[in-house]
């Protein structure tokens, strides 16, 4: 399975490559996906109608005995509703979507004829103490119901309803689950509405059998109205703000929240050249400035493509076979095929991904995420760009002129960094050794050409 | 001390919906060229209504305020699409009319016959952000053109009623305080108060009906929203309850809105079927 998988990401990038570069002329170097950030959460939403496949991918480092999660869901979950995912294909996602460098290569100034060459290139995590389940009498006196209660995969997973917020975190805590002291004014508002809870940890006997050192993510298919993510559940035993990715796959467009801003990242800026080798720490230091500007209450967009193609591509597009595995459930047919095949630039049921990055706290964020979807069919990607400077001779008059554009260029390069991450001018110029400006032509003394 | 303010209140409409224009721009929620293009195409579709039905002009200050609304509620990923939303809002006051009165708000029909009509059109209720300083100068300057504009008790009905319901809803959920303010600190919601709901033209003759409609409409939109998930429920609702607007001036009778403009020229009053 995983061989044919392989087999099927080579073919895309042989026929896709020829097409991005007559479009963009760029090389694709550098990506900035989510193991940037300490506390980030993934999350893909797959929504069409009032159709939802939600899949949550437990960031968790701890002891897999203290695993546990609990999530307010629209309506009761049934057995068939859950599906334990791959997380290859959330890396997969969160690769493809990622921020990302480019760059092109100047052209000989010499020599015209080759100018035209192309460049040379949200859920809260609860810890188990300990195992006691109470009987049913017991929870009926809390107002809690179990509902249901399956394993599926490595997860002992219970759906819960409840009347009283106070009478379901005690039934969490005699249960055995640590959840945090502020749970209750949290859990209230859910339960007001009429949301059901899906609580799910580890069975470590199961989860010993599947042979993974991980868990895996947690997928559940429902129909609801509310297009959403509760995200203030797990405020309560968060310090600090929390990175969440959300990954939306929609049939119309580009999906935006209702009730938070939704901001594009800053994009196509000139960059100096060291930046290659600290992409990670350029494009936080960027995402760190735009959050502080929009008074960290935005949420941002990264990324909107139509999931068949990309360009640059920071990794290949999904194969029709792993947006299914996404939850993508209105692609049919032969699942085998990769999703560019069927259709190039929108159409015939192709999904528009959407890369949503929230960074979020109690108190700017008082409300879970509402999202809608929009027509927005336009392409938008973080892309940053590097100029590679041409290294050869330069002993003509365009050559010359050549090496007067690079100064002011790199001047530039330097002036928009600055204004994108907040880092200091000093530091930039530091950082650009030979590239800073003014400081190549100092370093070349007037008369080295002369008699060449 | 008395400010020497305009005589017609759609001056001060224009100057504060272009203003709002000009910060959209700036926060990167308008695209630039929407305005200019939302109100030249409201003001030639009015031309071309008014040859068409041989009426005398009524001048362009309200194809301006549509073009403006239209341009800062209407989103689309197609340039021509926000345009053709201000042209099907003027044509609507031209063809869509119930006793010598027209049925929608121009704006709210554009934005809404559009959403309807495509996928390509959509209302981003909350681009604006939640900058209160910036809220406080918008509700300011709103209301001293409601008030100007006379008809201001509706759009103060309709925020009394819908604060009520959303403050109601946050204690029901024991939310924090900052849900209600976060909710209330919308820009789509200003616009909407002072700009969509309190257009004199299509509002109830009475002040009884006004305030009964502005209830009622705040009603229906928080259970849209609430109850049914409706993104934009007040848009929506606004559009969906026009037609009940001739129903509560036969049971509640009150006196025609005319602009203070045009009920000095003696040709405009003789047509008072006339659109503006």
């Amino acid at each position: 399975m995983n061989r044919s998988l392989l087999a099927l990401g080579a073919l895309v990038v042989s026929l896709a490559a020829p097409r991005s570069a007559h479009a963009f002329c760029g090389f694709y170097v550098g990506k900035a996906g989510a193991e940037l950030y300490n506390e980030a959460s993934k999350v893909v939403l797959v929504r069409d109608a009032n159709r939802t496949v939600l899949t949550m991918s437990a960031d968790y480092k701890g002891s897999l005995e203290d695993f546990a999660l609990v999530v307010p869901v629209p309506t009761l979950i049934t057995r068939e509703q859950i599906h334990i995912g791959d997380p290859k294909l959330i890396q997969r996602i969160d690769n493809y979507s990622a921020p990302r460098l480019v760059k092109y290569m100047d052209p000989d100034p010499c020599n015209v004829r080759r100018y035209e060459n192309r460049a040379g290139g949200a859920p809260a995590a609860a810890p188990m103490k300990q195992e006691r389940r109470l009987s049913d009498a017991a929870s009926e006196a809390l107002g809690v119901k179990v509902e249901a209660e399956y394993t599926v995969g490595e997860y002992d997973i219970v759906i819960l309803s409840a009347k009283q917020s106070d009478g379901l975190e005690t039934w969490l805590r005699q249960s055995g689950y640590q959840i945090p002291d502020r749970a209750e004014a949290a859990l209230r508002p859910y339960i007001k509405q009429g949301m059901k809870f899906f609580v799910a940890k580890v069975n470590l006997k199961a989860q010993k059998e599947t042979g993974f050192s991980y868990l895996r993510p947690i997928q559940i298919a429902y129909e609801s109205e509310k297009f959403m993510l509760p995200i203030r559940l797990g405020m309560a035993n968060a310090h600090g703000t929390q990175d969440l990715l959300v990954f939306t796959l929609t049939k119309h467009g580009r999906v935006e929240s209702t009730n938070y801003r939704t901001v594009k990242m800053p994009t196509d800026s000139d960059v100096p050249m060291f930046v290659k080798d600290e992409f990670g720490k350029f494009y936080k230091a960027v995402f760190d400035k735009a959050y502080k500007a929009h008074d960290r209450r935005a949420v941002f967009t990264e990324y909107t493509w139509n999931a068949s193609w990309c360009d640059p591509c920071a990794d290949t597009p999904l194969t029709q076979d792993e947006l299914r595995g996404l939850g993508v459930f209105w692609l049919g047919g032969d699942a085998s095929r990769p999703a560019y095949r069927t259709s190039y630039g929108g159409g015939s049921g192709q999904p528009m991904i959407t890369r949503l990055h929230v960074r979020y706290d109690a108190e700017h964020f008082p409300e879970d995420l509402v999202f809608q979807e929009t027509g927005d069919q336009q392409n938008y990607q973080a892309r940053y760009i590097l100029h590679v400077p041409f290294t050869g001779n330069l002993e003509c008059p365009a050559g010359q002129q050549y090496k007067q554009q690079l100064q002011t260029r790199h001047q530039h390069e330097a002036d928009t960094l600055a204004q994108l991450t907040g880092w200091s001018h000093q530091k930039i110029l530091d950082s650009m050794g030979a590239d800073a400006p003014g400081k190549s032509a100092a370093e070349e003394p007037w008369y080295k050409g002369l008699w060449k | 001390m008395r400010i020497p303010l305009p005589r017609d209140p759609r001056w001060l409409q224009i100057a504060f919906l272009t203003s709002f224009v000009f910060c959209g721009v700036a926060l990167g929620a308008v695209p630039p060229e929407q305005a200019p293009l939302t109100v030249a195409a409201a003001v030639l579709t009015q031309i071309l209504c008014v040859r068409i039905r041989r009426l005398p002009s009524p001048g362009h200050l309200s194809p301006v305020i549509t073009g403006l609304g239209v341009a800062l509620l209407v989103r689309s990923d197609l340039a021509w699409l926000p345009p053709l939303a201000a042209s099907a809002a003027i044509a609507s006051k031209f063809v869509i009319r119930w006793k010598g009165k027209h049925l929608f708000n121009p704006a709210n029909f554009g934005l809404c016959a559009c959403m309807l009509a495509t996928h390509h059109a959509w209302a981003s209720p909350s681009q604006w952000g939640q900058s209160t300083m910036l809220i406080l100068l918008f509700v300011a300057l709103g209301l001293a053109v409601v008030v100007r504009a006379l008809r201001s008790d509706i759009s103060f009905a309709f925020l009394a009623f819908w604060a009520a319901l959303k403050a109601a809803r946050v204690l029901w959920l024991g939310q924090p305080f900052g849900v209600l303010e976060h909710e209330l600190a919308t820009g789509s919601l200003i616009v909407f108060t002072f700009f969509m709901i309190s257009d004199p033209k299509t509002t109830p003759d009475s002040r009884a009906g006004r305030v009964l409609f502005a209830g009622v409409v705040a009603l229906v939109a928080f259970t849209a929203q609430h109850g049914f998930w409706v993104t934009n429920a007040p848009l929506w609702t606004l559009f969906f309850l026009a037609p009940l607007v001739p129903l509560l001036d036969r049971v509640l009778r009150g006196v025609r809105y005319q602009w203070p403009s045009l009920a000095a020229q003696p040709n405009a009053q003789l047509h008072p079927a006339g659109a503006r």
